[in-house]
């Protein structure tokens, strides 16, 4: 019996993983930086921390690559959530007005003491935390008790959460100017300290999901859900899991996004980076449809969507163009993962047979 | 020369490789006009591949394909069906949430003013269900909410549909079909013969090979045995052409069962007290005894699928109550169920059995895992050592424990499932259709399993639409008949008894 030449084998282990595609693509866009953009891959010391272009994308970036986490769970039982940008903007807006209740005096209020904060720290994160679980658990409730589409259930927290936000704040927009909350999203211990919360979120759900059997289960409940009932596997609570955890992990990415932007503007926090989320589990490989998936792919994915962005603000691209030249990336990464091209590549890149 | 011109079809040299899997190996096929070939050998043997490489779902790595004495090269099911192959596939490939009207006519719908006429086409497709296969059901209802038995009909009815069909491929069409409609469909498959159109009948039931060939093509791994006349080859001939050696083990089975009907014990396992639900199946009553397998006869929608499902909780009986171990059982779902040592191997493996893109190992442990829980996750070193044991137990054809399931041929996806259910090592085993795609030898080694599985003190419920199956492994039979429990045989019966009360003939 004829075994395979084992070349192609390794060829194809090669182009066959997860992590092929979304790799190529952040090596393209940064080999395109490279070419283009003088200084791109300087990195500077100050004062023992890095800074730079590159490590700007990852800073930027760890908003989407925490959203990303929760969302790869989510996708990879057939779901979507579309409100993690409004439960970003609700969390914001918790935080915000803990540390300055200014708004609800109907009034804005500059603090000026960068020391000041109406309520502790630790109380202003796990409050912010504790909502955005609620969040999440709504979601998990629509889709997974209420049997509502997934689309439609998280579409209306997508909708009606901005709304929330600014009830939470009075409609005001609350600065926020206490110092060790600003550390969240712009603190430096030799790298941002954000990297080193997507860090720990990934460490933990990686954990969570390959070292316990509720990885499996996701899958299995993406794939085949009716198999996967008549087999014990409560996939009701499986999906009330993931859109909690995919709500916590948005109240994550609120607090680092409004300890950016120092303000919780509740308009602004999250717009559209459910978008940014999904399409980095997309290009991470993860099939809407649901079925395996690849936390360390989503990541990629998502530092493929930020280097995007960063290259084009680098090369003068203006804002409202950039939609579209995203656009024109995601096309080309739902061609690249169709069959048809699949097998293509496979075809030009199989070695030629003897005849 | 006229001998090639007879044949509307050769297949010539064809090879086909999977990672780490030769399917096929130089293997020739042909077909002549007016003729049924049947295509047979063992789980993996490569007989679907070998279809699918004729209507070009795989692409051979060599061989010609000369349809007509013209080579030709599929590039598509579509294309392949504009060329005259009209496929069933192993796998019905139907849409569920369309009505059965829609799955039979989808892409040639009847149309008036430029619109599709529904009225037109819910008509033609009952037509064609009744005229063709003697099926009477409403073909406005979703194709999902019939049984499986129903969806292969509706799928030969799709491809019968084809007019102008020269080549009809059937792949194990039979599999989930009664005697009845097994022989409507022969009938179909005589006249399209007698109009010349060629048909591949693949299958591994060798009675029907016997009643409907002219010839057989036999694969083996991959490769080509031999291709013979049907009148020229003995049963024990063909079958140990199949599986390269000789099939003593049914005869034994009669001996291994009387032996076995001595450990069965007068304990009941489980007690079934006007159990039912509104609509599947009417109350019954029903003991499992420890050591005992209780075979489930009847005709297609008789309930025994029904009568499995409540059983087991997957649906919920509105009336009645099952006690195990002497106390009333409260909570229905298959959580509980397998938690109780309740499993249950449904029929429909594609729907409700495997979970195609996990693996063989990961399919095969799934269950054990729901029982244990989220966090007492087996660690791999187990996970190997029960998927590996099962893949030896049960002679599954994988390259390895990691391969995807949905690489798996039909009979072998099937053995995963059953693997599945045997490693939760239950007290009560439901199977429904547990054989169904499975070739001779592994048949054979099922039953004996089965049988062996109770002499351990615990109780089997088989159900199969095989009778003589039914009759070979069980201790009791049950008949089902328009979803009412309407018999219960024990001890040995002649099989036209029990066709009798199947049919409801005895009055
Ligand atoms: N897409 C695939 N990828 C990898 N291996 C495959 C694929 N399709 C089929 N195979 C392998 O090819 C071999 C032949 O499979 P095939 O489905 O043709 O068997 P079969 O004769 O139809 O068996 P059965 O009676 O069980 O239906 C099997 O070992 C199977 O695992
Ligand atoms: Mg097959």
């Amino acid at each position: 019996m004829k075994k395979p030449t084992k070349q192609t084998i390794t060829w194809r282990r090669i182009t066959e993983n997860r992590l092929f595609f979304p790799i190529v693509a952040l090596t393209l866009i940064l080999l395109f930086d490279f070419i283009f953009i003088p200084g791109f891959f300087a990195i500077e010391n100050r004062e023992g921390n890095l800074h730079g272009s590159l490590i700007d994308i990852f800073r930027n970036g760890s908003t989407v690559m925490i959203l990303a986490i929760g969302m790869t769970l989510v996708i990879a039982t057939g779901g979507v959530d579309l409100s993690v940008g409004a439960t970003m903007a609700i969390a914001a807006s918790v935080a915000g007005i803990l540390m300055n209740p200014s708004a609800l005096k109907n009034e804005v209020f500059f603090v000026t003491d960068p020391n000041y904060t109406f309520q502790p720290l630790w109380l202003v994160i796990i409050a912010a935390l504790a909502i955005s679980l609620i969040c999440g658990l709504w979601n998990g409730v629509l889709v997974a008790y209420m049997r509502i589409q997934p689309m439609v259930a998280t579409l209306i927290l997508m909708i009606s959460g901005r709304g929330i936000a600014q009830l939470i704040t009075n409609g005001l927009r609350v600065q926020i100017t206490y110092k060790p909350y600003a550390f969240i999203g712009q603190g430096w211990v030799i790298l941002p300290f954000s990297l080193y919360l997507v860090a720990i979120v990934f460490a933990i759900t990686w954990f969570i999901t390959r070292k316990t059997a509720i990885g499996m289960f996701i899958e299995s409940v993406g794939i085949n859900f009716r198999s996967s009932y008549f087999s014990g596997i409560d996939e009701k609570k499986i999906k009330l899991l993931v859109y909690t955890f995919c709500g916590f992990c948005a109240g994550i990415a609120g607090l680092v996004a409004s300890s950016n932007i120092k303000t919780s503007d509740a308009n602004n926090i999250g717009l559209t980076t459910e978008l940014d989320a999904i399409l980095a589990v997309v290009i991470g490989g993860t099939s809407m449809a649901g079925g395996r998936f690849s936390l360390l792919a989503s990541m990629v994915g998502a530092l493929v969507m930020q280097a995007i962005t960063q290259s084009m603000y680098a090369i003068g691209v203006p804002a409202f163009a950039l939609q579209a030249i995203k656009a024109v990336v995601v096309i080309f990464v739902i061609l690249l993962y169709s069959d048809q091209v699949k097998g293509f590549v496979r075809k030009i890149s199989a070695p030629k047979k003897e005849v | 020369m006229s001998e090639v011109d007879q044949n509307i079809l050769s297949m010539e040299g064809i090879s086909k490789t999977f990672p780490g899997v030769q399917a096929l190996d130089d293997v020739s096929l042909s077909l002549k006009k007016g003729e049924i070939l049947c295509l047979v050998g063992e789980n993996g043997a490569g007989k679907s591949t070998l279809m699918k490489v004729l209507t070009g779902v795989d692409k051979p790595d060599s061989g010609r394909i000369i349809l007509d004495g013209k080579e030709i090269q599929t590039k598509s099911p579509q294309h392949a069906q504009s060329l005259g192959i009209s496929t069933v596939y192993q796998e019905v490939n139907l849409c569920t949430n369309l009505t059965v009207a829609e799955n039979i006519l989808l892409g040639r719908e009847p149309q008036k003013m430029r619109r599709i006429d529904w009225t037109k086409m819910n008509a033609l497709a009952s037509d064609t269900l009744k005229r063709l296969l003697g099926v009477d059901i409403d073909v406005t209802k979703s194709l999902g909410s019939y049984t499986v038995a129903i969806q292969q009909m509706v799928a030969i009815a799709r491809a019968l549909y084809i007019e102008s069909a020269k080549i009809l491929i059937l792949d194990e069409p039979t599999s989930s079909l009664d005697v009845n409609e097994t022989e409507q469909l022969f009938k179909v498959m005589r006249k399209l013969k007698n109009e010349g159109v060629g048909i591949i009948f693949i299958t591994h039931f060798i009675g029907q090979i016997y009643e409907i060939s002219d010839r057989i093509t036999v694969l083996r791994n991959g490769k080509l045995v031999g291709t013979y006349e049907t009148s020229a080859i003995t049963r024990v001939g063909l079958i140990s052409k199949m599986i390269g050696r000789s099939l003593a083990e049914f005869d034994e089975m009669t001996k291994i069962k009387l032996e076995s009907s001595k450990h069965i014990r007068s304990e009941a396992l489980l007690q079934a007290k006007e159990f039912g639900l509104t609509g599947a199946i009417q109350p019954f009553n029903l003991d499992l005894h420890a050591g005992e397998v209780v075979g489930l006869a009847g005709l297609l929608g008789s309930g025994r699928t029904e009568t499995a499902s409540i059983l087991f909780g997957s649906d919920k009986a509105d009336t009645g109550s099952i006690s195990m171990n002497g106390s009333v059982v409260q909570d229905y779902s298959p959580l509980s169920s397998i938690k109780r040592g309740v499993a249950l191997c449904p029929e429909d493996r594609k729907a409700a059995g495997i979970v195609d893109d996990l693996s063989v190992r990961e399919n095969i442990i799934l269950a054990i895992q729901a029982s244990k829980g989220w966090f007492k996750y087996l660690s791999l070193p187990e996970q190997y050592e029960i998927a590996e044991k099962y893949i030896k137990l049960l002679s599954i054809a994988t390259p390895s424990a990691d391969q995807p399931v949905k690489n798996l041929s039909g009979g072998n996806q099937q053995k995963v499932i059953l693997a599945r259910w045997l490693a939760i090592n239950p007290q009560i085993l439901i199977l429904d259709e547990p054989t169904r795609g499975i070739d001779v030898g592994t048949k054979a080694e099922i039953q004996k399993l089965v049988l062996s599985f109770a002499e351990d003190g615990k109780a089997c419920v088989f159900i199969s639409s095989e009778l003589e199956e039914v009759l070979r492994t069980s201790h009791r039979i049950v008949v089902l008949r328009e979803r009412e429990k309407v018999a219960e045989f024990s001890g040995e019966v002649d099989e036209n008894t029990i066709i009798q009360a199947i049919a409801g003939s005895e009055a």
